[in-house]
């Protein structure tokens, strides 16, 4: 029996490929729609003025009304873990300033607009907050892909640009930032933040250094850098590369190219990850074919809390390392406070090692600002930016700011963590011989069963 | 390389079989009903949440958790078509859909986010790590199980399809709906059902997919659906073999691909989309092969 389904015209199979030119360009953006979203520490209704741009940025310094600020986050999609954890954090740093009575007796106001982790939306949404909606003051977005872009639009309009993950130097390189200067990132500097590694490894005698290294890396401005300097690094030291390529940011597979690196079995992997799922899927890939490297350090992800342990197991985590600026148990009063603060009202997994590094730098970003609209007496952008290249040294729940011409915090030392106790504990091992650095597990422990 | 060419191989064969799991209701949603469904990936995402929520609570196996998951999204398929897609008529309807089902998957991502949060989860079994040696690399389980439920779903819809009276419902209406409708074929119920059936499959890929990819949230849905969409168009848009056939074809290239250079691997996989569209625009078992079904 012959049958001509009707369906099977070629108008379908021409809407069907429409269908997946478009979803898969929907896809590339990371983008899941670009609906904004808002929230407020406060809950009165958002404040809409009719001051012009300029007003907003210069603002008023008698004023008694609260001080609004606006932020775009990644609440859903690829980053959307890390930009909910960032607005935790945002919104945990503004909670605790107006229960002290505000800043200079202004409360605070945020305005969170959701980008959807897409690059163009992100500036939709800064020029809705800057043009639209007249913030006075703006907080960054997460990840360096994204800040990139926003910042320029801060800096046309004059805005101060204060965030805590952007740390890429892409970031700094912008042409807006070499004209304005606008940009002040408040955690460590991504590129040099894998040398208490390779420090590490310099320091072990040559018969205990890895033979071989493998560097998988996402393509991403914040992931990049770090591992190749790090490569090049231990590469001098006589470190062969077994594996060095470049994955696309959003691959659904990491299979094939994990598979590869452990057929390779090389001593040390250095990931140049952005997220969890990248690591949760290298280890995964890597359990799967018996390989346990003996050193595994990520760019980013373990450094996650409790987000890391429960998708990749306790077990599993230990032993595995990440670099930042920041950990849970960090012995700073106003970072122990935070994080107590943080414990009770969101109850993460683990406790206090559950805490997300991101938190601190979202928290970080609000001292800072707040500092500096104490220090010039109200929230003229040009007189807090101004103020922040004035070589001043901040504090903040990550310890001591100061930022360079570019503004990258020079301040900012470079830590490596590790999960050790089975995944129950994140301390810091490196750099050596520090009173606050614990030894360093070595070799990383076996898979869990 | 040789070894590594014949391990991305075997991987992508049977990563292959789990996209199988996850095309096959896509293809045939579309088969009977005409509907691009966008929806898909996002629904394949709360298959494994479902699976996930079984497991981390009631610690109920992922295989045995299917008895209550796929009933469920077979449900949650009809309660779908019967507030969405139902309603659309007219010759705009296919067009429509597209829209009405990424306004679908929108609202389940929400409502995901709101009951999981953003941090990444993941599947879980002895299964899912363990594994046997073939060819000098090791096989995890959970990839061969997954290759197995693939090749054993394509067969049961088969089945359905050819050997059933609901199936000879499904391929008249499939044919011409108002001549099914002529000869007393509740066409309305048809499309219900099938759209549950199609949307129930994904109960099965989701729990695959979870348990062997990189952890998922909720909006990882959205990387998936492209690649879904290009599968189910390279195997011949409603032909169920033919999503299996494209799976491992375009999973396997790509699989390949990597280990050369990873970053050329995704343009590969769609430039062999174009490609094979040119020689072949019905597809691997588009048109001809499906009428000889």
């Amino acid at each position: 029996m012959s049958i001509t389904p009707p369906w099977f015209s070629r108008n379908v199979f021409a809407m069907g490929a429409v269908a997946v030119l478009s979803v898969s360009v929907l896809a590339a953006c990371t983008s899941n729609g670009s609906s904004s979203s808002s929230s407020s520490s406060s809950s009165s209704p958002s404040t809409s003025t009719s001051a012009s741009t300029s007003a907003s940025a210069t603002g008023s310094p008698a004023s008694t009304a609260p001080i609004s600020i606006g932020a775009s986050l990644s609440l859903t999609g690829d980053f959307s873990d890390d930009g909910q954890a960032f607005k935790k954090g945002y919104e945990l740093w503004a909670a605790d300033v107006n229960a002290k009575g505000g800043i200079m007796g202004r409360q605070v106001k945020l305005t969170i607009l959701n980008d959807a982790s897409d690059q163009n939306q992100v500036v939709t949404n800064y020029q809705t907050l800057i043009n639209s909606d007249h913030v006075n003051l703006t907080f960054g977005p997460f990840s360096s892909k994204l800040t990139a872009p926003a910042s320029e639009v801060a800096a046309r309009n004059g805005y101060a640009f204060i965030e805590g993950a952007g740390g890429a130097p892409s970031v700094f390189d912008t042409p807006s930032n070499q004209a304005d200067h606008n940009v002040f990132d408040v955690s460590l500097p991504v590129a040099d933040e894998l040398m208490p590694f390779v420090n590490y490894i310099a320091s072990l005698p040559a018969s205990q250094r890895p033979k071989n290294a493998a560097y998988p890396m996402a393509d991403d401005p914040f992931a990049d850098p770090p591992v190749q300097l790090a490569q090049s690094k231990l590469q001098a030291l006589g470190v062969q590369t077994v594996y060095s390529k470049i994955f696309p940011a959003e691959p659904t597979d990491y299979k094939s190219a994990a598979d590869a690196i452990a057929a390779a079995k090389p001593d040390a992997v250095v990931l140049g990850s952005t997220d969890v799922p990248t690591v949760q899927a290298f280890m995964k890939a890597f359990q799967q074919q018996h390989y346990v490297p003996k050193l595994f350090i990520a760019a980013a992800g373990p450094d996650q809390g409790s987000a890391f342990t429960s998708a990749v197991g306790a077990q599993n985590a230990a032993g595995m390392m990440v670099p930042n600026g920041w950990y849970p148990g960090y012995s700073n009063a106003a970072s122990q406070q935070m994080v107590t603060e943080y414990v009770a009202q969101y109850h993460p997994a683990g406790g206090a090692s559950g805490v997300n590094a991101d938190v601190a730098e979202a928290y970080s970003v609000g001292q800072v600002l707040q500092q500096a609209i104490i220090a010039t007496g109200g929230i003229d952008n040009s007189k807090i930016i101004s103020y922040l290249h004035g070589n001043v040294t901040l504090n903040s729940v990550q310890g001591p700011v100061k930022f360079d011409a570019l503004g990258e915090n020079g301040a900012a030392a470079a830590f490596i963590f590790q999960w050790q106790a089975n995944g129950t504990s994140f301390v810091q091992v490196l750099p050596q011989g520090v009173p606050a650095s614990k030894p360093i597990l070595n070799p990383k422990p076996a898979w869990s069963s | 390389m040789t070894q590594e060419i014949l391990q991305a191989v075997v991987d992508g064969i049977l990563t292959g079989g789990v996209y199988a799991l996850m095309a096959v209701g896509l293809t045939l949603i579309f088969g009977v009903l005409d509907i691009i469904n966008i929806a898909q990936g996002v629904l394949v995402i709360l298959g494994a949440y479902l699976s996930y929520s079984l497991s981390t609570k009631a610690h109920i196996d992922l295989f045995v958790g299917l008895l209550i998951t796929v009933p469920a999204m077979f449900v949650i398929g009809v309660v779908i078509h019967w507030a969405f897609i139902r309603r659309l008529r007219g010759t705009e309807r296919t067009s429509m859909t597209l829209l009405v089902t990424y306004a679908v998957a929108l609202i389940v991502e929400g409502v995901l986010y709101k009951i999981y949060g953003a941090d990444p989860q993941s599947l879980n079994a002895s299964y899912t790590t363990n594994s046997i040696k073939i060819f000098g690399f090791y096989v995890t389980y959970i990839y061969i199980y997954g290759f197995i439920l693939a090749v054993a779903i394509v067969g049961l819809l088969y089945a359905l399809l050819y050997r059933t009276r609901f199936g000879r419902s499904v391929r008249a209406t499939m044919q011409d709906e108002t001549a099914a409708r002529l000869v007393g074929v509740d066409v309305n119920r048809v499309a219900a059902l099938t759209f549950g059936i199609g949307v129930a499959v994904t109960a099965v890929g989701g729990m695959v997919f979870g348990a062997t990819q990189a952890a998922f949230n909720p909006n990882s849905g959205y990387d998936l659906i492209s690649r879904l969409l290009a599968i189910i168009i390279l195997g011949g848009m409603g032909s169920i073999a033919g999503a299996l056939v494209a799976s491992v074809f375009m999973i396997t290239l790509e699989s390949v691909v990597t280990i050369w250079q990873p970053t050329w691997a995704v343009a590969v996989f769609y430039a062999a989309l174009v490609l094979v569209l040119v020689i072949r625009p019905e597809g691997f078992l588009g048109r001809k092969a499906v009428r000889a079904q």
